[in-house]
């Protein structure tokens, strides 16, 4: 009876942890682009506004990065290997692939300027379907 | 690694969500392990044995090197 509550309790909490993680992750991506239209169209380029709006980015970052670290002390040991695999392939594609797409303007090979959100899409296509994928493997 | 996992369960008439809760696990997880695609961490081999009343030698089976 302990053991139901505790499992209860356990997918409560991670079912609370991936809604305060959707929750600061959508505040960042708020803030992400509150800093970068907000000092075009807001507060034109003054330099204690651009300060505050970075401060709060980066300190709203941070909150993610801790309430991903929490979700993750939340999950059983192979969820926790599956989101940590996934989280390595990601790492490892965004850093191969971005190098790789920094230099095709330089090689001539593309004419416009790489763009950061193309890696980030990316990297976000990677996770979901890595997660997809070690999710399969042990059903 | 193969384990005694479906057998000991199916003694006690327990399904894998029964395990699962005893365990404090997904279901998913008591799934993967008692199929032998995911090997337990020492601590979850341990508390496997514990819950029925074997050693750890006597649930899961090493696969000969």
């Amino acid at each position: 009876m302990n053991e139901i509550k505790h499992n209860e309790l356990r997918n409560s909490q991670q079912k609370a942890g991936v809604k305060l993680l959707a929750i600061w992750t959508l505040a960042w991506v708020v803030s992400t682009a509150f800093l970068r239209f907000g000092a075009e169209y807001i507060w034109d380029y003054q330099l204690a506004y651009s300060a505050i709006a970075l401060m709060t980015h980066l300190a709203i970052g941070i909150m993610m990065i801790l309430v991903n670290v929490k979700h993750l002390a939340n999950l059983d040991e192979l969820q926790r290997k599956v989101t940590m695999d996934a989280m390595g392939i990601t790492l490892g594609v965004g850093l191969i692939a971005g190098i790789a797409y920094e230099q095709l303007e330089d090689i001539k090979l593309i004419t416009f300027e790489p763009e950061i959100g193309h890696l980030i899409m990316l990297m976000g296509i990677t996770y979901i379907i890595s997660i997809l994928i070690g999710n399969g493997k042990y059903k | 690694m193969k384990n005694r996992l479906k057998v000991l369960r199916a003694e006690r008439d327990w399904t894998q969500a029964d395990l699962a809760s005893a365990l404090q696990v997904s279901r998913q997880t008591a799934n993967a392990i008692e199929k032998g695609k995911f090997d337990p961490s020492l601590p979850l081999a341990i508390k496997i044995a514990r819950l029925f009343n074997l050693t750890v030698e006597e649930v899961f089976i090493v696969d000969e090197v």
